[in-house]
Formats: C-alpha cells, sequence, structure tokens
C-alpha cells in the first residue's frame, strides 16, 4: 500500500488513492458470500445486501450533513456531473436555460456545459482570479433571471485551491440559482455541510477518498426539491434518477470511506499540512520554485509548483525511478497541451508547461518526503546546468 | 481483482503506476475483443449493461429506432427517451421475434434504422436466432445492436454475433463483479458519447475506469468462457427441474422456443407469484418475480405481457436461475418445497370450497 522502496513514490493523491485496507474489509464479503443483487427484494440474499447498500448510503449523506435518501449512487463523480448539470438544466429548460460555470473546473463540467449548448441552452464561463479563485463580484453579475444552474467545484483538482462555496451558496439561493458543487477532490477532505452552504448538488467521487474506482454520488436536495431528468433510462433504480443495477460492494466501499474520511478529516489534513511544509521548506530553499494557486485558501495534499526554466515533463521523467507526479489532470496528463487551468491563472504557456503537482495523501510518509525532495532538487539543478550550458554554448 | 485494488493508479496517469493500470485495462479490453473477435480498439467499457444500451440507443448514428417488445428496460426506456421515432417488433408466444414484421418495419421507412435486439431474455431465458437477424438488418443496410447481457458466458456468442455493429455485456451476469459493463463498437460506427468529460474511451465514455472491476471482468470472462462441461451440467438440472414442476402441475414459459440452459419462468396455476417466493424463500430457496430491477415494485411483466401469457398465469410465474454453485440437491429440494406448496394451497382450497 505504502509504496515500497523499489516504486517510486506516489504523489498524485489527486489522479486516485489506494483503496484503505480498510475499506477493502468492509468490501470483501460483498464480492463473495453477500453477491445478491440489491434489487432482488424477493429474498434473502437480495435483502441483506440492501440493508447494507442502505447503510452506505446513510454514511455518505452523514459527511455532507445531508439525508440517505438525497444521496444517488453513480459510476463516478464524471457521471454525477454529468447527471447533475445535464439533468437539472434539462429539466429547467423551459423556464430558464442559462447555466454558468468557471474556466477551471474539470473537464466533464466544461464538456456537459458545452453539450447543452448544442441543446439550446446557452452558458457563461467565468473566470478565475490570478489565485485560481471566483470573484464574488464577477459572480453576481453573470446570475440572471434566466439562470437554472450554477457548477462551481469544491476544490480545484490541478492547484488545489478551495472555491469560497457558503458565499456562492449563499449568492445562488437569493438569485433562486441552482448551485451544483463537483466534490470529488473536496469530500473528505474538508467540511461540507449542504444545508450551512446552500448547497443543492453535490458529486462524489469514491476513488478519490480512497474508496474504489467505478463508484461515485449525487447529492440532490429533497427540501427545497431539485428535480432532475436521467441520463439512463432502465430499470428505475435511485427513484427512477439513475437506472442500472448498484454495484454493492462498490457503493459499500464508498460508504467505509466516508466514514473514515469523516473521521480522520481534521487529524489528517494536520499530518499532512507538515509534510506538505517539509516538502515545500525543501525545493523553496534549493529552488526557484513558485506555488501556483492562493497560499493558503487550499487543501494541505495539493502542492502545484512552477519550475521556471525547466520543462516539467524532462524533470518528471529524470525523476521517474523515484517520484510519481504529474502536470496535470490525469485525464488529459498524456496531451501534450498546456493545462487550462493554469492558463485561466494567467500563467504563460511556458510557465504552464513548467508545473508539476504534487499530491499528498493518507499514506504518504517524512521518509517518502525526503526521497522525493532530494530527488527533485538533484535532478532539477542538473537541468538548469545543462540549460546554462547550453545557452552558452 | 484483488491485486487490482490494492494498486494505486489512474489508468490515465504517465506515470508508472497509472501505466501498470492500464496495462491492466487493456489486457481485459484483448481478452473481451477476442470473445467477440473483435478489436480491443472496439471495447467500450461503462458502468453496467444498463449505461452501454443507453449510450448505444442516445449514441449511435441512426435516424430511428426498431426494438423488439422484449428487450430489458434499458433498451425500451431509452428508446422512448432518445426522442428519436422508434417501432416495437412482436414476438410469438414462445417469445421468439417475429422476423417477418422484424423485415416489414425495416422496410417501411428511408432512414437508416438502428435495430436492437437481444440474445437472451433476462425474464424467460429464450433466445433470439440472432445470427438470422444480423444478416437480414445488414442486408436492409440498417445496424444492428444485441444486448447480449443475459447469454454471455452461457452461450457461445461467436460466431452469431459476427455480424452485430454493437454488443452490449455485463461483468456480473457472468460471475464477475457489478458496476462493470461494456459496449463493442464493431468497425469505425461513429458514437456520440453520453458521458462527457476526460476523453477516456477514446471519447466515446469519459470517467476514470473502474480499474480493479475491470480486472474482475477479465477474470469472470476467463471462467466463463471455458464452461461447455458446466453449461451441459446446468442444463441437465434445468431438465430435472423443469420435469418435476411440470409433474407437479406447472407450466414452463417459452418451453418450446430455444433458451438459455440456465433460466426457466415457470408458472403455479392459482398462487400467486408473491406467495410462492416467500414460502420458496423460507425453505431457503432464492427465486424471483422477474426482473431484478423492478422486482422492488408490483408492475405487470412486459416480456409475459408480449407472450400473450393470460394474466393468471403471468400473476403466479416465478424466475428460477441456476448457476456454477447449484448442486443436484438444491434442485430437489427446490422442486419438493414447490410441489409441498402446491399441495398445500391445492388442498387449502379444497377444504375452503367444502
Amino acid at each position: 500500500m505504502s509504496t515500497a522502496s523499489n516504486r517510486p513514490v506516489y504523489l498524485d493523491y489527486q489522479a486516485t488513492t489506494p483503496v484503505d485496507p480498510r475499506v477493502f474489509d468492509a468490501m470483501r464479503p460483498y464480492f463473495s458470500e453477500m453477491f445478491g443483487n440489491p434489487h432482488s427484494v424477493d429474498h434473502v440474499y437480495g435483502r441483506e445486501v440492501e440493508e447494507a447498500v442502505e447503510k452506505a448510503r446513510e454514511q455518505v449523506a452523514a459527511l455532507i450533513g445531508a439525508e440517505a435518501r438525497e444521496i444517488v449512487f453513480t459510476s463516478g463523480a464524471t457521471e454525477s456531473n454529468n447527471l447533475a448539470i445535464k439533468g437539472a438544466a434539462r429539466f429547467l429548460k423551459d423556464r430558464r436555460n442559462h447555466v454558468v460555470t468557471v474556466a477551471t473546473e474539470h473537464k466533464c463540467v466544461l464538456e456537459s456545459v458545452s453539450d447543452l449548448e448544442r441543446e439550446g441552452i446557452s452558458s457563461t464561463v467565468l473566470p478565475v482570479k490570478p489565485d485560481g479563485l471566483l470573484d464574488l463580484d464577477v459572480l453576481k453579475q453573470a446570475l440572471t433571471d434566466n439562470t437554472a444552474l450554477l457548477s462551481v467545484m469544491a476544490v480545484n483538482n490541478e492547484i488545489g485551491v478551495i472555491q469560497p462555496l457558503a458565499e456562492i451558496g449563499a449568492i445562488c439561493r437569493e438569485h433562486g440559482v441552482l448551485f451544483h458543487t463537483d466534490a470529488a477532490q473536496g469530500a473528505g477532505k474538508i467540511p461540507l455541510d449542504v444545508a450551512e452552504m446552500n448547497i443543492d448538488l453535490m458529486s462524489f467521487s469514491g476513488h478519490k477518498i480512497y474508496g474504489p474506482k467505478g463508484i461515485g454520488a449525487l447529492y440532490v436536495r429533497r427540501r427545497p426539491r431539485v428535480r432532475l431528468e436521467p441520463l439512463f433510462s432502465g430499470g428505475g433504480q435511485e427513484r427512477g434518477l439513475r437506472s442500472g443495477t448498484l454495484p454493492a460492494p462498490l457503493c459499500i466501499g464508498l460508504g467505509a470511506a466516508c466514514v473514515i474520511a469523516k473521521e480522520e478529516m481534521a487529524n489528517e489534513a494536520t499530518r499532512i499540512d507538515f509534510q506538505a511544509r517539509r516538502l515545500s521548506w525543501a525545493l523553496g530553499v534549493s529552488l526557484p520554485v513558485q506555488l501556483n494557486g492562493h497560499p493558503n485558501q487550499r487543501i494541505p495534499g495539493n502542492l502545484n509548483y512552477r519550475f521556471d526554466g525547466i520543462d516539467a515533463g524532462d524533470l518528471l521523467e529524470a525523476v521517474a525511478a523515484d517520484v510519481a507526479a504529474s502536470t496535470g489532470s490525469a485525464c488529459t496528463s498524456a496531451e501534450v497541451e498546456p493545462s487550462y487551468v493554469l492558463r485561466a491563472l494567467g500563467l504563460s504557456d511556458e510557465q504552464a508547461a513548467s508545473s508539476i503537482r504534487f499530491g499528498l495523501g493518507r499514506f504518504t510518509t517524512d521518509a517518502e518526503i525526503d526521497r522525493a525532495a532530494s530527488a527533485l532538487i538533484t535532478a532539477a539543478r542538473r537541468l538548469q546546468r545543462d540549460a546554462a550550458a547550453a545557452k552558452a554554448f | 481483482m484483488r491485486a487490482a485494488l490494492d494498486d494505486v493508479g489512474n489508468p490515465s496517469s504517465v506515470h508508472d503506476f497509472g501505466q501498470r493500470a492500464r496495462r491492466l485495462v487493456d489486457g481485459v479490453r484483448q481478452q473481451i475483443a477476442d470473445a467477440l473477435a473483435s478489436a480491443p480498439l472496439d471495447v467500450v467499457f461503462t458502468s453496467g449493461g444498463t449505461e452501454a444500451n443507453n449510450l448505444v440507443l442516445f449514441g449511435a448514428q441512426a435516424k430511428r429506432l426498431i426494438v423488439s417488445v422484449v428487450e430489458h428496460d434499458s433498451v425500451l426506456g431509452a428508446a422512448r427517451a432518445s426522442g428519436r421515432p422508434f417501432d416495437l417488433v412482436p414476438v410469438d408466444r414462445e417469445g421468439r421475434i417475429d422476423l417477418d414484421e422484424l423485415e416489414r418495419t425495416l422496410a417501411a421507412g428511408p432512414e437508416r434504422a438502428l435495430v436492437s435486439i437481444m440474445f437472451a431474455n433476462n425474464e424467460t431465458g429464450v433466445v433470439q436466432p440472432v445470427a438470422e437477424i444480423a444478416r437480414r438488418v445488414r442486408t436492409a443496410g440498417a445496424l444492428f445492436h444485441c444486448d447480449a447481457v443475459q447469454a454471455f458466458g452461457r452461450l457461445p456468442l461467436m460466431p452469431a454475433l459476427f455480424d452485430a455493429d454493437f454488443v452490449t455485456l455485463s461483468a456480473h451476469k457472468i460471475g464477475g463483479p457489478p458496476g462493470v459493463g461494456a459496449l463493442v463498437v464493431r468497425g469505425d460506427h461513429a458514437l456520440a458519447p453520453q458521458l462527457h468529460g476526460g476523453g477516456q474511451e477514446r471519447f466515446r465514455r469519459a470517467g476514470t475506469q473502474n480499474v480493479p472491476g475491470i480486472a474482475g471482468f477479465g477474470a469472470a470472462l476467463q471462467d466463463a468462457l471455458i464452461s461447455d462441461d458446466e453449461r451441459e451440467r446446468i442444463a441437465a438440472l434445468r431438465y430435472q427441474f423443469e420435469a418435476g414442476l411440470s409433474v407437479a402441475g406447472g407450466v414452463v414459459i417459452g418451453a418450446g422456443a430455444e433458451r438459455l440452459p440456465n433460466t426457466s419462468a415457470v408458472a403455479m396455476p392459482g398462487v400467486k407469484s408473491e406467495t410462492q417466493i416467500i414460502a420458496l424463500d423460507i425453505d431457503g430457496i432464492a427465486v424471483s418475480a422477474g426482473a431484478a430491477c423492478s422486482s422492488g415494485k408490483v408492475t405487470r411483466s412486459h416480456v409475459l405481457e408480449a407472450m400473450k401469457v393470460p394474466d393468471a398465469l403471468a400473476e403466479s410465474t416465478i424466475r428460477i436461475s441456476l448457476g456454477w454453485s447449484t448442486q443436484q440437491d438444491d434442485v430437489s429440494r427446490a422442486i419438493a418445497a414447490w410441489t409441498a406448496l402446491r399441495e398445500r394451497t391445492l388442498s387449502n382450497r379444497g377444504r375452503d370450497a367444502a
């Protein structure tokens, strides 16, 4: 689980997290002896699994101050985001046909919005300030009587900044606009409360919070009730909002992951913050690095550093034996395009191409931080020297 | 699968952890492609059969849809929700597609149609002549989608599906984990994505792949595809079971059609299916009244209705599925329990009448 010494240090917890062994233990029986289909309520095999799935639903709800029946299980945050945005906008289309989102959102949010454009629902994509945060005055101006929905992520996947959700929620409520937040990177890492923050729809991912891949959830407010048009037709599971057999073991895994996150969130954040400072300090004293995004309004486990004058791809390749990190979002890290998130902060192509995201998490150790830092410093200095030599020549 | 759960790694990440995950996913992609004599790039992983069916009915490039009346709710529902005109093809009393009617419907319009007909029915096990259907669909210049979820692993899919353009598969019906399915898109048919996002699955289905689930799919596939003996064993048990029930007054639905070796829909005339399920449940035998998706609600089966099974008989029908863990003993026990229930009911009724 924690990376063995012969493998590189895993610093990519935003791309995906390992399954917590406690989560695995909770799931295991439901892969074998408790294999029933939770929808087969005619017999005991189905019912015992149904009970466990409903308990998991409560556990997910408890993490964000919601009720169990407000949680819809999905195949992941991408599906949750698609369902929330397209589902709400399509349902409200005859009354309000405008949606608003932010330039630094995850691709699946931006793509959902542009898909709606093709259906005749207009959209506004808001810029962010150089620190990555949404300007609330700009937001207020963008919302109109015709706006159905605003989608703003809780924590950015590339730079880790936390958007001011409570303030945004209050503004939405004032304008009668539904507020959706993609909390794939935020749930279990920062305290979230759907009542306090006036959140109407919230997306979860299993594999970003030490749960399994292939599972996510969408919180759908019941009072006042948020109505959605489903994406899939079929057996009418999940109160008609999401057809398809529920993957019971995965639902149970997500529930278990939420329980652990709720309990350990505060202590874990403190420990990761300490390790992040250790890494920042080591890099900061040895190299001319710049942190991308707001310095304090952020989760501790996401450090996006700019190594000016060094190509991020070259640096990652040079340290590949010791460090597994990435240049940005995993979905697109095989692409050569510079990150659109960093570009939205006002970084040049060159600056964006010299930035690396380090993701720390539950199983990161101090020793791993030290090993990663020394590998990075050695390699970065060598690359700097080579570049200087090439220039001199 | 165990190993994949322990492993970190997002298959889209370029580092070592991510590439291990990708290799694993691509290995299973190859396995599925092999099973259908297709190419690895043709395989689109989804969250299950329902999503795969929705993806093709919404996303395939066709102007109209033709689906059979006995399709799974995910096909019928998607056809209705897709906004495209669609026609329903009826079945005969044994549950088999009316091929002449299919042909007429294909000829009825000039626009390109997508025909969606399942390999085997989830409630009755009735198998459709998919090779013949595919041939006729192709001749008409239309596209053919086959929901093979129920048949997969229970019957050989090839060469019957050699000419199918789209095939839906699901892992949890072959002993793999729930939450994983695939749509096989043969050749280069365009498919508009229904989930938008990170561009995974060659832009046909966004979302991080369920890596351990896919690994489990692969493991299940290995076992599922070598089970000729197992298939014969289960078919023999099913034969015994149905013979036993017929002796006790049961009526097998779709008995005249080719069916999956493991599935039986049997009616006990005069006894409501709910009563049978509860009684059998008490005896430790798990059966259901129809599709699991809808077994919480009490609605009539559209499949039995389409087969013109009389209401009274449809209300007393239960579905029995046998699996790799089913033994001779289980079958004998089920026959005994069912026979006892019927005798009890009949004698009660006799007393009431007296």
